[in-house]
């Protein structure tokens, strides 16, 4: 199986425009198993965005290196796909022309045409290959942009938060959607989240990160069968057990305002 | 309904009460005669067609919507024909030198429309060989700009510096520079296009979303790729700006480059017309410019539409 993400000793700053150093990342290491499921979870200013760039080689690491399958990523490339928050579908394409953009963009698309209806049909967008992006939801966008990060046949699937501003019930739909591709695929998959529910319900590990440094607080392994049962006893345990570490538990603190 | 109905016919009983004036006021007795009642031929073949549009919509749901929300305003310009003859025709109360009747305005049309469709090829052809060599010099130069740092420093303080002046500011340099004036003319109506499309391609280039490059990137994009599959069509809207701008510009070059040094041209006609005080045919000229620049918009917007079907609302025409 390929697909393994070796991250050694990553770090990253970037500077504000007021001259001041901000460390995005210090010296991170992780290594992420093949076909496996990760999230990276964390307060806002953790650096998990900052990672997952790193890894898709959109912004690379100052120090230290991220390994694909040993080889040392350098620059973004198809064998990682990414999927963003927003849907960043290209509005003057049609939804076929955008799941194919990157195949043809590499020049494979005669041989792979076929790739692109099956894509299309497992997004469940059959019927809107003509449609234009802002005739179509932001749900059904956000399969699209999905459809087009997996014709590809990446080795890795990068989503950042790519559920964020969809509404609960079209979320739930989509983690399952995404769970299935990835059963389907056998792709390593890493997704950054708010979201702790989202993080505990799909993850084989959830990568838990803290700001101020930026780092790894802990990596949770989530020994939880599947399908998995939204309000299980296991699963509100876990739930429990990230918030603690993110110190969101809600116990031994200070409310931080009174009526 | 009965509303309805009216505004649909308004446009037809305008047209007729504007006629029956023309044709029982006789025309001041200051006002020289026209060779015939070419006003009167007008509002005859005006009135015909919105006969034939109103018997039309009662079986096209199109010209129907059309009637009813631009009847009462066909009406009123019928209405602002018949004012305007009043004015000049019947009464002479302006100077009629400077105010000639509609019949003789409306006869240049007729008398002198060999020249006129002379006048229409020519400055047709300066105006697309001239829009060609700025669009095409304009849209390269801005593509340069947008996705090279280095084109960019060393072009921009070019573009600030040359393009705000007016282009046919440069007549008395290019006139002598250039062999012909016809040249010197197309030079003009090339600068005064290039700019505008030069600053909005570069620019709607520059301004395209981040994240829009960033996913040609993770899908294995390469550099050119990148520049003609996501850049130019994401800068498009903004590049059709750029065209708007400069078609209006060009026409204004058109037609100051054309009365001095051209031999013919509309541009040429109204001047030479205006030196010989022909005032009818001077506003047969501007009627004719009118409805020519009128339908180049026009165009330019059924071109926009078919290309960025995709986008709503830049500018509506």
């Amino acid at each position: 199986m390929v697909g393994e993400i070796k991250i050694d000793n990553v770090s990253k700053s970037f500077t504000n425009p007021d001259g001041s150093v901000v460390n995005a990342l210090n010296g991170v290491n992780l290594t992420i198993e093949p076909g496996s499921f990760i999230s990276l979870i964390g307060p806002s200013g953790c650096g998990k965005t900052t990672l997952l760039r790193a890894i898709a080689g959109l912004g690379l690491a100052d120090e230290g290196t991220v390994f694909l399958d040993g080889e040392p990523v350098r620059a973004p490339g198809h064998e990682r796909g990414f999927a963003f928050q927003q849907a960043n579908l290209y509005p003057w394409l049609s939804i076929e022309n955008n799941i194919a953009f990157g195949l043809r963009a590499r020049g494979i698309y005669k041989e792979k045409k076929e790739d692109v209806k099956e894509y299309i049909d497992m997004v469940g967008l059959t019927g809107f290959e003509n449609s234009y992006p802002h005739q179509l939801s932001g749900g059904m966008n956000q399969r699209a942009a999905l459809a087009r990060a997996l014709v590809g046949h990446p080795k890795v699937l990068l989503l950042d938060e790519p559920l964020g501003a969809l509404d609960a019930f079209t979320r739930m739909n989509m983690q399952d959607e995404i769970l299935r591709i990835w059963k389907d695929q056998k792709m390593t998959m890493i997704m950054v989240t708010h979201d702790v529910d989202e993080a505990v319900y799909l993850s084989d590990k959830v990568v838990i990160m803290t700001p101020r440094p930026a780092k790894i607080e802990q990596v949770l392994d989530i020994e939880l069968g599947r399908p998995r049962a939204r309000g299980g006893n296991d699963f509100i345990k876990y739930r429990t057990k990230i918030l603690e570490i993110l110190n969101y538990a809600g116990e031994n603190r200070e409310p931080e305002y009174y009526l | 309904m009965v509303l309805n109905h009216l505004k649909k016919i308004s446009p037809i009983i305008s047209v007729i009460f504007t006629l029956l004036i023309q044709i029982a006021v006789p025309n001041a007795a200051k006002q020289p005669d026209a060779k015939g009642p070419y006003f009167t031929f007008f509002l005859y073949i005006v009135g015909g067609i919105f006969v034939v549009l109103y018997a039309a919509s009662f079986f096209n749901k199109k010209i129907n919507d059309y009637l009813l929300d631009s009847g009462p305003l066909l009406a009123g310009g019928a209405q602002l024909l018949n004012f305007i003859n009043l004015i000049c025709s019947k009464f002479a109360l302006l100077p009629v030198l400077f105010f000639p009747s509609l019949d003789r305005v409306f006869a240049v049309f007729v008398n002198d429309r060999a020249l006129m469709i002379e006048c229409i090829i020519s400055s047709g052809k300066l105006l697309i060989i001239g829009f060609a060599v700025g669009a095409t010099l304009g849209f390269t130069t801005g593509i340069l700009i947008g996705f090279n740092k280095k084109v960019a420093y060393w072009i921009n303080p070019l573009t600030k510096i040359i393009g705000p002046i007016p282009a046919t500011s440069w007549s008395p340099l290019v006139l002598s520079l250039f062999s012909t004036s016809y040249q010197a003319a197309v030079f003009m109506i090339a600068l005064s296009v290039w700019f505008p499309i030069t600053v909005m391609t570069s620019n709607g280039i520059q301004n395209v979303q981040q994240t829009y490059f960033e996913v040609a990137d993770t899908l294995g994009a390469d550099k050119l790729y990148k520049i003609f599959k996501v850049g130019i069509p994401a800068a498009l809207p903004n590049v059709f700006l750029g065209f708007f701008y400069a078609t209006t510009g060009s026409f204004v070059t058109l037609v100051t480059a054309e009365m001095f040094g051209c031999k013919s041209g509309i541009g040429w006609y109204l001047n030479w017309q205006k030196s010989m005080m022909l005032y009818a045919n001077v506003y047969a000229g501007l009627i004719l410019l009118a409805v020519l620049c009128n339908l180049i918009i026009t165009l330019l917007f059924r071109i926009k539409d078919r290309l960025l079907g995709w986008q709503k609302g830049v500018i509506k025409w």
